[in-house]
């Protein structure tokens, strides 16, 4: 549980951190919480010759909420996201699950931006990025582009984020007062990925799902969220257990999971109908 | 004088001996970061060992290429089977009286198997040249089912065994087996199951897990040439036994190696028997001349060293049709992985399974256990218990449920109709055991009380009728368990370890003003001996515990013992710290009465001092008796105040225990909750209950654990599938449930001060109690039994299996 | 790999030492600077024996390396004790309630729960519960760990009404 050598760079702001990224290529990663990284680096599943610290980099920080839309600096990690008042008021959703994400060592380094970046199915912020219809803010050489959640993730550690980009910031909209919310995750213990866990919004003008972990990417439905709107829940059970793809593993057997999905997706609903002003 | 006016209770009190709940003296140290393991040991110019593992289950091994490995900065050796050859340390003997690998010798027999040894300047580097190192593996068929290694056409795993016909524990029939270890009345048995009115049958699987320490195994060995002298620090739960194997292997002389547990991080078994990194660190010390540190990382813990359980239990109990049993019969078939690493008793190549007619007064009981390779990780050693007693009492609790199943009855009441009576103790079991003492009913109507049994069963009921009427998915389950565990080895003329008897012994040194040193040949890995031995002593004695220090582990200074697993310490050790202390109480009485001119029989012990018998003025305390034997000329009484006593215990003792719990299922996800635990445990005479109920709140956890999803688990290729935390469960606070603790008393008769031993009882009856409330939950369903760990999926299983999903 | 000059406060003293950057904060700690109260026990972030205390936050120092923490304010179990020697308040309260057994865990346990009190001082039962969740024990069940850690949070409570 050694990870081979590197060299270390903490660059104080986006523009050195991206030139450092350019220039050595394939052999420079970034961290953020680190993790993801550095439990992969000490099994050596991830070799590389430059790790580039974010921490010095002030523009990654920071929680705004403005006018209907709240903008969190990649490096906010689970643990300010949670005990940010504001962010409670505004998207009581994201504090629901950042608790129930890891542990509380883990949240105090883990980040919201390191988690949706990475692209790992087992994270729970992607799907509940896609189902708040999130934008992801990205850094270049070639300047700045954002790109939606929902057509972020490609494959299992697949993105649609070029080697040479930093993810910045993460937009959010506001739902709209009175939508009900819920994060319902099943896992073994805490520290454990789901063995499914679903995201939903509903409200005025306003009906989304998302699942965790239930396919090699997070799982949005529009299906599922158009039949919850028309108050269809089995209709929207259905349309979701049409879109994900588990995978056998010690959580236990597809059917299994495919059962479970649809426990805890309509716990959610149910949860987040209760909650509905 | 104070002392003039406190009464003998008040006196007693300020000795701090048995029975009170003494605070823990380690916890000075331990609390600040001060304690002292083996990965704490820091030596001058000390060098680092890691191991290149196979990532194959079998395969054989074409070629091992160390030069590029060599090449990296810092590494200085690396060993392969061909460098310990010469030494003869290619192989080393196991406690079980067979051989296993030190390095892969020609192939290996499961993942992560030890292949090659780096020896490097520090962990960095040592990593790196594990990486560096290449090794051609050719792959071979993999088997994990011990059942198919049985198969006549199945592969040879062990080729160094060809032709081999007989084995350590008898015959071998097949080039995949091992033993077959046979106890009880077979044929009376079998007639018993031919005539009974009702006879259950079920085979019961408790599955492969891992003690998980959470500080994993590591030793430093440190040779030093001038003397000749080796020095082994490590987590070794029996350092004596560790010395002596050390020295007949290496050959080194036994005076000149001296071996040292410091501070334990938990051991449960994991830490009694001898690992690959200890051997390949000794010879990379004697090679390089300097200190080798080796300490493995989780993964290498839970892939390698001293897996638990695997046991197939086939079993057949037999009842009259008023549920009074009249015969069991038990075939096990054992999974030992690659090598058989097991650590019990020379005698018992199966532990103490042939404790396995449980609490219950069973006339005649047939028990046969065999042995099998595969291509998994040796151990099977005793994970918090008595040599497979675990196993024991999860089997007849699961036979006694599918026994209750069978006959309509209710699980409690066919418990209290087959227990061994009071006044049937001792008890002579159909399987050769002597039992030393118990109460059982007693036990099992204050379990039942305390809890509230029948409101308990009418809730159940009533949720039952609410769950078929669709008004809710969850289920209760209660489970009950009373089990009979058999710790204490052992008796010397039947338990012995590679030949070394189960004695265990104590020294005690009163120092002239008073205070005390004690040593024993046991070593804590938790369990507070430091606190406890010391309240013996002071109890026995009358010096207060405060002023005892308790000495353990280092093989230079104490005495001969085999060390602390099977819950041996407080019935063997404990046994021997009460007679030394009583050696030292006699001679101090002979100091009394020459020091109060009357004769040794006119002066009694009370508390703290001699009194002469009737003047109750007229006393020496021990304080006085003390300095008395260090400065006196007394006629024929040697000076100095000291004894040993090595004790060789009579029995083992027989602590029992009713657990009682309540669980809610949600038969959709799988999901439980532990609404109550109740665990009360008799261990005969109590000597710390404060570190008793700490024992059992953490056996319980780790019953928890294995029961509802611990394990060690492999797939079809002999891929290890559960080596990291993410997968391996343990659980946190959060998940933990709370217990109830409570006891009854009933002290072993044999035992000098009646204690019994209770760190494992938690473990050996959890199990059971959480499993058969998961079965309990789905019995009115038509489940008889499902193995566990019961972790989400498989509850799920089980509902979906009874057709509970619609 | 050329080794890096890494400087940070540990218990309120300046320390500094050499490290490859590789070299993870745990490691530093416990050979390079000789601190061994934190514990390797898992090597996977799972178990929370290496918990020190980085800014104000708990930290598995097994996953962070030793130059991250460059510039850091560390505090260990070792720290925790008072300038006078003695146990500190959670050190006591875990030995007065029986809240270890091996020991192994407890360096990790009681960092983790000083920082739980620092944010929450007058915490249930419940919330100490998932408050260290990222430590794992084996020995005790977490029962008298729990208690010791409400015992703590109500004496420290205690000392703080009377000093006001």
């Amino acid at each position: 549980m050694i990870p081979a050598g590197f060299e270390y760079h903490r660059p104080a702001d986006l523009a050195s951190a991206v030139g450092i990224l350019r220039a050595h290529g394939d052999e420079a990663r970034v961290v953020a919480g680190g993790h993801s990284l550095i439990p992969m680096m000490k099994l050596r599943m991830a070799e590389l010759g430059h790790l580039i610290d974010l921490q010095a980099i002030g523009e990654l920080k920071g929680i705004e909420i403005d006018e209907g839309r709240v903008t969190l600096g990649a490096m906010t990690t689970q643990h300010e996201l949670i005990a940010h008042e504001g962010l409670a008021r505004a998207i009581p959703l994201l504090r629901e699950a950042a608790l129930q994400i890891a542990d509380p060592q883990v949240r105090y380094m883990g980040t919201v931006g390191g988690n949706v970046a990475n692209g790992d199915p087992g994270n729970d912020m992607p799907g509940l990025m896609q189902c708040l219809d999130a934008r992801f803010e990205l850094y270049g050489a070639e300047g700045t582009r954002q790109v939606a959640a929902r057509e972020f993730y490609e494959a299992a550690y697949f993105t649609a984020r070029a080697d040479d980009e930093i993810l910045t910031r993460i937009l959010l909209p506001i739902p709209p007062a009175g939508t009900g919310y819920a994060y319902a995750k099943q896992k073994r213990k805490i520290g454990d990925y789901a063995t499914a866990a679903a995201a939903v919004l509903i409200g005025e003008g306003l009906s989304s799902v998302a699942m965790t972990n239930l396919s090699d990417t997070p799982v949005w439905s529009e299906e599922a969220g158009t039949a919850l709107a028309g108050g269809d829940i089995e209709g929207c059970v259905e349309a979701m257990l049409a879109a994900i793809d588990p995978q056998e593993d010690m959580r236990g057997p597809i059917a299994f999971k495919r059962h479970v999905a649809a426990v805890i997706l309509r716990r959610a609903i149910d949860s987040a109908l209760s909650r509905r002003a | 004088m104070k002392d003039e006016v406190q009464s003998p209770e008040e006196r007693s009190a300020g000795l701090k001996g048995m029975g009170c709940s003494r605070k823990r003296v380690e916890d000075v140290r331990f609390t600040q970061g001060k304690g002292n393991y083996v990965d704490d040991i820091k030596l001058d110019g000390m060098l680092t060992g890691d191991f290149v593992r196979s990532p194959y289950a079998h395969a054989r091994i074409k070629s091992i290429d160390t030069e590029a490995a060599l090449a990296v900065p810092g590494v200085l050796a690396v060993l392969t089977a061909k460098d310990l050859e010469p030494l003869g340390l290619h192989w080393m003997p196991t406690l079980a009286g067979d051989k296993q690998m030190v390095l892969a010798d020609g192939k290996v027999l499961f993942q992560g198997q030890e292949v090659a040894y780096v020896v490097a300047t520090d962990r960095y580097a040592a990593a790196d040249g594990v990486a560096a190192v290449e090794v051609d593996y050719e792959d071979l068929p993999v088997v994990t089912d011990p059942f198919k290694a049985m198969d006549p056409d199945a592969p040879v795993l062990r080729e160094d065994l060809a032709g081999q016909t007989e084995g350590a524990h008898g015959p071998r029939r097949h080039h995949n087996h091992i033993f077959t270890w046979e106890q009880g009345d077979r044929a009376a048995t079998e007639a018993v199951l031919a005539e009974a009115d009702v006879v259950a049958e079920e085979m019961v699987y408790y599955h492969r897990t891992h003690p998980m320490p959470l500080e994993t195994c590591g030793c430093v060995a440190s040779m030093d040439k001038v003397t000749g002298k080796l020095t082994l620090w490590g987590t070794f739960q029996a350092p004596h036994a560790v010395r002596t194997v050390a020295s007949l292997i290496s050959g080194i002389a036994e005076h000149n190696i001296r071996v040292i547990s410091p501070d334990i991080g938990g051991g449960f078994g994991n830490k009694v028997g001898v690992y690959p990194g200890y051997v390949c660190s000794i010879v990379a010390s004697i090679v390089t001349g300097k200190p080798v540190k080796w300490v493995e990382s989780r993964m290498d813990n839970l892939m390698s060293t001293a897996f638990a359980r695997d046991y197939w239990m086939q079993g057949k109990i037999a009842a009259t049709k008023e549920g009074k049993i009249t015969g069991l019969w038990c075939h096990t078939t054992a999974d030992h992985g690659g090598f058989d690493a097991c650590a019990d008793p020379t005698k018992f190549p199966a532990g103490f399974m042939n404790i396995c007619t449980g609490s219950y007064d069973i006339p005649v009981a047939y028990l046969a256990v065999d042995g099998v390779y595969t291509n998994k990780a040796p151990g099977g050693v005793a994970y918090r218990c008595s040599f497979r007693v675990t196993e024991a009492a999860y089997f007849i609790e699961r036979m006694i449920e599918v026994l209750a199943i069978k006959l309509n009855m209710d699980a409690a009441e066919l418990r209290r109709i087959n227990f061994i009576r009071k006044d049937q103790f001792p008890y002579q079991s159909a399987l050769g055991w002597e039992y030393d003492s118990g109460d059982y009913h007693t036990a099992w109507e204050k379990a039942l009380n305390a809890v509230g049994y029948d409101a308990l069963r009418r809730e159940q009921a009533a949720r039952l009728e609410a769950f078929k009427r669709g008004e809710t998915r969850k289920l209760i389950g209660i489970g009950l368990t009373h089990f009979t565990e058999i710790v204490g080895a052992g008796p010397v003329k039947n338990c012995d370890i590679l030949g070394l008897g189960m004695f265990d012994s104590c020294e005690i040194r009163i120092h002239p003003t008073g205070s005390a040193i004690a040593r024993l040949g046991t070593i804590s890995q938790g369990q507070g001996h430091a606190t406890t031995f010391a309240q013996i002593i002071a109890s026995e004695i009358g010096i207060p515990a405060d002023d005892i220090t308790l000495e353990e582990g280092d093989t230079d200074t104490a005495p001969y013992g085999l060390g602390t697993y099977g819950s041996r310490s407080t019935p063997v050790a404990g046994a021997a710290t009460a007679m030394a202390a009583r050696k030292i109480r006699a001679k101090a009485q002979m100091i009394a009465a020459y020091l109060l001119e009357v004769h040794d029989d006119d002066v009694e012990f009370d508390v703290d001092r001699f009194v002469v018998k009737g003047a109750p003025e007229r006393f020496k305390t021990m304080k006085e008796i003390a300095f008395a034997s260090y400065n006196q000329a007394i006629p024929g009484v040697e000076p100095g105040l000291e004894a040993v006593s090595y004790y060789d215990p009579p029995n083992m003792t027989y602590p029992f225990g009713a657990y009682i719990c309540v669980m809610e299922i949600d038969v959709d996800t799988g999901e439980h909750e532990v609404r109550s635990f109740y665990a009360l445990d008799d261990c005969g005479t109590r000597i710390n209950p404060m570190i008793i109920e700490g024992q059992v709140h953490g056996g319980a956890t780790e019953g928890y654990a294995i029961a509802m999803g611990q394990e060690i688990a492999y797939d079809d290729m002999g891929n290890h599938k559960t080596a990291t935390l993410m997968d391996f469960f343990v659980p946190t606070a959060w998940e933990t449930p709370h217990y109830t603790t409570d006891f009854t008393v009933t002290p072993s008769p044999h035992h000098p001060i009646g204690a019994k031993g209770v760190g494992e009882s938690p473990n050996v009856g959890s199990v059971p109690c959480f499993s058969n409330a998961v079965h309990d939950a789905f019995r009115p369903f038509g489940l008889v039994q499902s193995h566990m760990p019961h972790d989400h999926w498989r509850i799920w299983k089980i509902a979906e299996d009874l057709g509970l999903h619609g | 790999m050329s080794k890096m000059h890494i400087k940070f406060t540990l218990n309120g003293q300046e320390v500094e030492g050499l490290a490859e950057p590789r070299m993870l904060l745990i490691h530093f700690l416990r050979e390079t600077l000789k601190v061994t109260g934190p514990h390797i026990g898992c090597e996977t972030s799972h178990c929370g024996a290496c918990t020190v205390d980085v800014d104000g936050k708990s930290v598995k120092s097994c996953t962070l390396f030793a130059c991250q923490a460059d510039g850091a304010e560390i505090t260990t179990v070792e720290g925790l004790v008072n300038s006078d020697g003695t146990l500190g308040v959670l050190q006591e309260m875990f030995r007065e309630h029986h809240g270890l057994q091996c020991g192994f865990c407890t360096p990790g346990m009681i960092t983790r729960a000083h920082r739980l009190l620092q944010e929450n001082p007058t915490p249930t039962e419940e919330e100490v519960r998932f408050g260290i969740s990222g430590n794992l024990c084996r020995c005790t069940g977490y029962q008298n760990i729990v208690k010791a850690i409400l015992a703590a949070a109500g004496q420290l409570n205690s000392h703080k009404e009377a000093a006001e």
